[in-house]
This record gives C-alpha cells, structure tokens and sequence, in this order.
C-alpha cells in the first residue's frame, strides 16, 4: 500500500457557515494502481487532491482524518518536510496547462528547477534529464524546444510539459487534477497513453480526478464516485461499468448520450440539481434528486457497505452473508 | 424536411495578423476557407472540430456578428449582401446565437425577465402591455418558474442560466438558432437536461438548429447530419448514422477512434494521431490534414482536395477517394 487516507474531512470555514467539502472519506492506493475519482463539480473531490498534498488554500483546513503515505502522515508534516515529498515523491498534474507553468521562464528552467531542488546532481546533468523527460513525454526536437517559452507551445504541448516536470523525479505517486479537460479529443488520446506508458514504465500510481466517465473507463484500474463530498460507490472499473449499483452512478451513466447507440430516444435525466452545500438535504445528500427515494432516506444517513469489494452507500442495498441484496 | 432553408457558398472569413507600413497584410489567419453546405429546413445540422478549426466564427458569420471576407449566404433564397437594411434587420431576428459559456452571455446587472423581454421590445414584436405575458411563457418554455422572473444573473446556476440564454433566443420566434457548444460548460447529469430541452423546442417550435460542438457524441444525439471542420476547411459532410458507422476522411476517423467508450470491457482499436493542431496563419500546403495524416499521398501536399459527393448525400473532401 502505497497512499491509504483514513476519514479525511476537510472543511472551509466560510461567514454565512461552515462548508464541509470532503466528508469523512477513506481509501488506498497501491504501487502500480490508476485510481480514478468521478463526480461532478462540487463533489470535492479536487478539495481531496489538494488536501493529500497540502496546498489548500484558507479558509480551507483539514479538520480531521489521517493522509499516510508509506506510513507517514503527511498531514501531520511541516511545509519544509511536505516541500521534500512534493515534487519528488508526490508529483501533481493540474487542469489548466496555460496557467500552471510560469509565463516568464523557460520551459527548461523550470522542469530544472525541479530536478535539482530534489535531486544532488550538476545543472549539466539537470539539462540532460530535461531534455531527456520532455523526449519521453513526446515533444518533438526536445533539446531546442526546452528552450522555448510556455506561450510558444500549444495546450497539448504544454500538459506535456508539465506531465515531463511531475515526472522528472520519478515519484511513486501522480496526481493527475482533471489533466485531458482543457484539451481536444485527439490530443486527449495522446495525454492518456502517455500516462499509460509512464506507469508501466516506472510502476508509478496515479490518482486520476476527472468528471469524465469515458477516460475513467479507459484508463483506471479502480473508481471511486464522489457525491456532495462523501464516497457514493467504490469498485474495480469492470464491475462499476458492468454493475453499476449507486442510483446517482446509474443515472450518470444513463444520462451520457452514447456513441454506439442508434436510438433516437430522449436521455435520462437527473432531476434537480447539485445542492447547496450550507444547505444539504437531511438524511442522504442525494435523496433529493434520487428516483428511488424512500422515507428512511430523508431522515438518515446511509453508510458505506462493503461486499466483495464492491461498496456502495445506499439504503437500497444490505449487506449479508456475503452478498449485496436488494431490498 | 427537404426544403433549403440555408445555403452557404464559398464562405471565408480571413482576419490579418499583421501589415506592413502600407497596411498591406503580411499574415493572414484562415479561420474559414471557402466552406459550402446547406441546412435543411427543421434539421439539426451538426457542426464538430476541433478548437481553432473556426466552427465559433462560422457561426458568427451566420448570425451576422461578423461580416465575411467573401462568399455568400443564402436565406430561404434571399442572398444576405443583397439585403436593405429593413430587410437585414429582420435576417438578425430570424437567425439567433446560443452562446457557450452562460456566465458570461448574460448581463449581471439585468434581471432574466428583462433580459427575456428587451428583444421583443428592441423589435417591436408586441404591445408593451403584452410582452410580460410572453415573458412569463417563456421561462415556462424553458422550465423556469414565474417567481424567479426578477432575479439576477448570479442567482442561478450554470444551467439554469443556459436556460435563460435559450429563452431569450426564443423570445424573437427565430427560424434558425446558432447552438454554439451549449452544453460543454454544463455538468453531466445538467447537460442531458438541456439536451432534452433543446429536442422538446425543436418539435415545439418548428426550429432549426445549426449545433456547434468538440463533444461527438452530443452532436450525434441531437443533429440529422453532421459536417466535420479542420483547421477552416469543411473535410466532411453526411448523414449522422453514415458518418458515424462509415466515415471516409482520415480525420473523421480518427476523430472517433479517439473518443473514450463507456465500456471497460471493450478497447477499441486507436488511431493516435502525431503532433498537434497545425497554426491556421501557415497552414500547410495542399489538404490541410496532410502533416499529421497516416493515409497521406503524394498530391495531398500539392494540391488541396475538394469536396465532392462520393455516395449520396455523403460529401468528402479527400484525395482518396478521387
């Protein structure tokens, strides 16, 4: 086990009240996974990338839960020893590639930057794994393109860039914010099979946040669906996509308008919409929007069951002997 | 459904980049060249490619926001240059724009009442004494409740707000309303409530759509036919099913292929296409696609294909298929 993160809540404390953005979440990843997080906007689950790697900004704080990686609780660390695991150890994608990289500095400078804030060697030998990362990551004639600045490379470039920076150190552990959603289809194609070769290369985990059940389905190993900041579903893609249990995952997937469908027939439709979050329905937080609301659901909250490894949050479900029933 | 209600022939639009101290330009950005289709009455015709193919400005030319370099427009046989201004005025109201991002479409200091009414009050569509009336039936059209008619802006949310842009197109009875990417800044489960609206006003009002999008497997839920844009050029045009079981372009192939399927168990053969978007001030020579196409000719750099109709109603513009 690589990362486990244990009842993570982080709040925002805000004047009209406080926001709780993350609800007491748990999970694992291990060496070599790709574990993606869905949900839509609001769902906290950017606020948890920025939570395992420190970087909230106030008023958001972690108010509770434990963030262990390699048995260490990051949590618990000063700046100075998170800045030695960030970049290093930790590496982060983000969504926009126009503005995470620094407008006035060459590309080369600040991948070098990088490598030599975390590694011992000369700048000579700093260049030559620059240029090195950004042939990995597929930039053409890397060695003269290191000398160019962000605003001279296009959006696909640029996420490569910044993919050839997070993965200058070989870290463990990737975290990839949203990385194809600011970019066309075709270059999407190109971002995910680079992931997908840098962690058969390097056996790096990668915790893929994204809104897009189609690159969830592609790429990741295990998924995990986010609803108004609590897990909603947790299972290994085959059976999330084959068997999907959650009626919010349900209605998400009935709600894509699919390629490969040939009838004309009108789209599922989630009723309502995201709730305000100082303002969440009592009892399950999507009990307002649900088609299969019942009396109970208004009034508790339905815990995280687990069968076979597979586990959802819904009253509709009981765990016994064994098996997940219907009710 | 075979009556023209809109043909384009030849359009272009060129912005200069740069002149020299003569004002004679240097570069020139070809953001569209010389494209040509029809829209049938009451279809929805679909409009894909990639960013900075020029599918935004082509809408824009439609719904004369901007003028083209040259090529013409034809309105139910009516060509726009020839227009008076009366005549030109009522061209605006009968063809109207849905903008993509809904944060910044609307005015912040308007409530979505007025916003809904100063079209018909601007065209002096009704007496003033009647125009609340429609407003009211317009925020029911689009599903928005009587009581939220004096609000503002940033009281609502993202699709919501998509939902007062499509009011207030609807607030001039348009013939032709411009979908520029309506739904891509809309969440999941709030794009497949706008689709089916967008679906209910068409059977409602009798209208017609030209939608705009990147995403292909909206453009192929709502459009009848679907035109695919590189880089300023139309390379293909047909009917959504055979374009979508039989495309012909090496582009729109490998358009599709990249698309992620919502099924873990199936992985679909990928065409991964090298490089990127090449810039639209040099293109390159001949058909546009060529430096990053992997079916590539030797006259594909010298000479830019045409678009031709190789089985009915199919048109491709590729030297493949000459």
């Amino acid at each position: 086990m690589l990362l486990e993160v244990k009842n993570l809540r982080t709040e925002f404390k805000l004047k009209r009240g406080t926001v709780t953005a993350v609800d007491d979440i748990s999970f694992t990843i291990d060496k070599g996974e790709i574990l993606a997080i869905v949900g839509e906007s609001g769902s906290g689950k950017s606020v948890t990338s920025l939570s395992i790697m420190g970087l909230l900004q106030k008023p958001g704080r972690v108010a509770g839960g434990e963030i262990n990686f390699k048995s260490q609780d990051l949590n618990k660390m000063s700046q100075k020893e998170l800045q030695k695991i960030r970049g290093n150890q930790i590496s982060m994608i983000f969504q926009e590639p126009m503005t995470s990289l620094n407008p006035v500095w060459r590309i080369k400078d600040q991948i070098m930057e990088n490598i030599m804030t975390h590694m011992n060697i000369s700048k000579k030998d700093a260049l030559a794994r620059t240029v090195e990362m950004l042939d990995t990551v597929g930039i053409p004639s890397p060695a003269e393109r290191a000398n160019d600045y962000p605003h001279q490379m296009s959006g696909g470039m640029r996420q490569r860039v910044m993919t050839a920076m997070a993965l200058s150190c070989d870290p463990e552990l990737l975290i990839a914010d949203e990385p194809t959603t600011a970019l066309d289809v075709t270059i999407q194609a190109q971002i995910l099979e680079l992931l997908y070769r840098m962690r058969e290369k390097f056996n790096m985990a990668v915790l893929l946040i994204t809104h897009d059940l189609g690159v969830v389905s592609e790429a990741a190993d295990r998924v995990i669906v986010m609803y108004c900041g609590k897990i909603v579903e947790e299972a290994d893609v085959k059976s999330l996509f084959a068997q999907p249990l959650h009626p919010y995952t349900v209605g998400l997937l009935k709600s894509i308008p699919q390629i490969d469908d040939e009838s004309d027939e009108r789209l599922y439709m989630i009723k309502g919409m995201v709730p305000n979050p100082l303002n969440m329905p009592s009892g399950c937080s999507f009990s307002d929007r649900c088609d299969s609301c019942m009396d109970r659901c208004t009034k508790e909250v339905p815990k995280l069951q687990e069968i076979n490894g597979h586990k959802v949050r819904c009253f509709l479900y009981e765990a016994k002997e064994g098996e997940l029933n219907v009710k | 459904m075979n009556e023209v209600l809109m043909k384009v022939q030849d359009l272009s639009k060129h912005f200069t980049i740069e002149t020299n101290f003569l004002g004679k330009p240097l570069s020139v950005l070809k953001a569209v060249d010389e494209v040509s289709f029809t829209i049938k009455k009451g279809e929805a015709f679909g409009l894909v490619g990639e960013s900075g193919c020029g599918k935004t400005t082509l809408g824009k030319i439609l719904v004369d926001l901007y003028s083209p370099t040259s090529g013409k427009i034809f309105f139910e046989g009516k060509e726009l240059s020839a227009l008076n201004k009366k005549q030109r005025r009522s061209y605006c109201k009968d063809i109207q724009m849905i903008f993509q991002d809904p944060y910044a479409s609307l005015n912040p200091r308007m409530t979505i009442g007025d916003i809904i009414a100063e079209p018909i009050i601007i065209n002096n569509l009704l007496p003033p004494s009647e125009v609340e009336e429609r407003v009211i039936y317009l925020l029911n059209c689009v599903g928005l409740a009587r009581h939220q008619r004096n609000r503002y802006p940033h009281e609502f949310s993202g699709g919501q707000r998509q939902r007062v842009g499509i009011a207030r197109a609807l607030a001039v009875e348009p013939k032709l309303i411009v979908c520029d990417e309506p739904v891509s800044a809309l969440d999941v489960s709030i794009q497949a409530q706008v689709l089916n609206l967008l679906d209910d006003l068409k059977a409602e009002f009798g209208l017609t759509y030209l939608f705009i999008a990147h995403g292909l497997n909206v453009v192929k839920h709502i459009s009848d036919r679907v035109g695919v844009m590189y880089l300023g050029k139309l390379m293909e045009i047909a009917p959504k099913r055979e374009l979508y079981a039989n495309p012909l372009n090496p582009y729109t192939q490998a358009l599709l292929s990249a698309i992620p399927i919502i099924n873990p168990e199936k992985k679909k053969e990928r065409i991964i296409l090298k490089g990127d978007v090449p810039s639209p001030i040099n293109p390159p020579s001949g058909c546009r696609f060529c430096s990053r196409c992997f079916k590539e000719l030797d006259r594909c750099k010298l000479n830019a294909p045409a678009l031709r109709e190789v089985s009915p109603d199919h048109w491709v513009a590729c030297h493949l298929y000459d």
